[in-house]
């Protein structure tokens, strides 16, 4: 009799677990629609979108160049190591400017993005809800979509991709700082060699195109764990927590996707 | 909380230190020629065998990098390969005898194709065929022709 029992709550659980999930997918899709019914709107605001990029990709700048710098230094340092015992460390170049441009540019810029501005941006808005300041503004018929959430949500769209490539462009000189600098491979092979195989329709535009999808991704999930967050301190720290978390699965995830569908012939 | 004039000096910044980074990747890193290749035109060769030749190998003359292979189909007419190379339209100055040859870069290493100009005085222009053509060299049949040649001779 208490096998049933139990059986019956195991499924309980699990039914409440996933009526919760679509509930929050369903919410998370009605909020996009509203926010994409107001973008043009907010457009002709550019004011507190140009504030909000201050505080997502301005701050974020510091970060973006030192990561970019060291991961394009240590892809050299690696890549060379490995190159030179097939006598092609002239290539260096390109391994360095393909890995990046492809990959990790979009890739460790969105991540760093989670991090730095999408966490961020969750607690503001959690905690605006928790103290009620999003009610006192429906109160004063000041729609919060529209004021609050819509220029973050611009801001992020638009950071995010240039961040992205500030990222690949500072790897491509930290490999160039260590390949050619320390470790004395030829600075023609450097660049030429990169130049004959990156192309920019090809290489360079699907990077930019990638970290565009992880904008908007990173941005939407960041948004609406604030918007939706339990209006306690609790509350938002478990949806700060969700947003890093569930930014870093479904860019990573998506990185696969995209990679598959532009590269994978 | 910093004044207005500040935040936009700074987005100003950003958006210019995005535009150079963009700059650097299209022209340092990609070599994006702002002639472009639209002034390119195309030129067809037929192969026995291009081995290991893909979509977007490159073309060269001497050493140099004049363009892309663009297309490679199979002519079931007289089982060849048929491959399309685009040719930038500033080396428009091949003599229409020049023959093309699928080379390998180093021992094991990527296939690209090898123009040797000729000596005619019409130029190659878009459209036309390059007739003289030497197939890639299969390493799997030097080999055993040189395993062959050695087992015959005993």
């Amino acid at each position: 009799m208490s096998l049933i029992k139990q059986l019956s709550a195991l499924m309980q659980h699990l039914g409440q677990g996933g009526l919760n999930f679509f509930q929050r997918l369903g919410r998370g899709h009605l909020l996009l629609l509203q926010l994409l019914t107001g973008l043009l709107p907010s457009l002709l605001r550019p004011r507190l979108i140009i504030y909000q990029i201050y505080m997502v990709g301005v701050l974020s700048l510091i970060i973006i160049i030192v990561s970019g710098l060291f991961v394009g230094m240590v892809l050299a340092l690696q890549g060379y190591n490995t190159l030179v015992d097939f006598g092609a460390e002239e290539s260096l170049g390109t391994v360095v400017a393909l890995t990046l441009v492809r990959e990790l540019g979009p890739v460790v810029a969105a991540l760093l993005f989670a991090g730095r501005a999408g966490s961020a941006l969750t607690a503001e808005i959690g905690l605006m809800k928790a103290t009620e300041q999003l009610s006192a503004m429906e109160m004063m018929a000041v729609d919060p979509i529209r004021r609050v959430l819509l220029p973050r949500f611009i801001a992020g769209f638009i950071s995010l991709p240039m961040l992205a490539v500030i990222f690949s462009a500072m790897g491509v000189l930290g490999g160039y700082f260590i390949g050619v600098g320390l470790l004395g491979v030829d600075e023609g092979a450097y660049w030429s060699q990169m130049q004959g195989k990156v192309e920019f329709g090809h290489d360079i535009v699907n990077g930019i195109i990638k970290s565009v999808a992880f904008a908007f991704v990173a941005v939407w999930i960041a948004i609406f764990e604030g918007y939706d967050a339990q209006p306690t301190s609790e509350g938002v720290s478990r949806a700060t927590t969700r947003t890093v978390v569930h930014t870093s699965l479904a860019v990573l995830g998506l990185d696969f996707i995209l990679t598959a569908l532009m590269f994978g012939d | 909380m910093v004044n207005s004039r500040t935040i936009e000096v700074w987005v100003g910044i950003f958006i210019t230190i995005a535009a150079m980074a963009l700059f650097i990747l299209a022209m340092r890193v990609s070599n994006l020629s702002l002639s472009g290749e639209a002034d390119g035109f195309q030129v067809t060769a037929s192969f026995n065998n291009i081995s290991g030749l893909k979509v977007r190998s490159a073309v060269t003359i001497a050493g140099v990098r004049i363009g892309r292979v663009t297309a490679i189909d199979y002519d079931p007419q007289d089982f060849s390969a048929l491959v399309t190379m685009e040719i930038e339209g500033r080396y428009d100055q091949l003599p229409s005898d020049s023959s093309a040859s699928v080379l390998t870069a180093g021992l094991l290493g990527e296939k690209y194709i090898g123009i040797q100009p000729g000596g005619a005085d019409e130029n190659l222009v878009q459209g036309s065929k390059i007739t003289l053509t030497q197939s890639a060299i299969v390493l799997e049949q030097l080999i055993s022709q040189f395993i062959f040649s050695k087992g015959s001779a005993q």
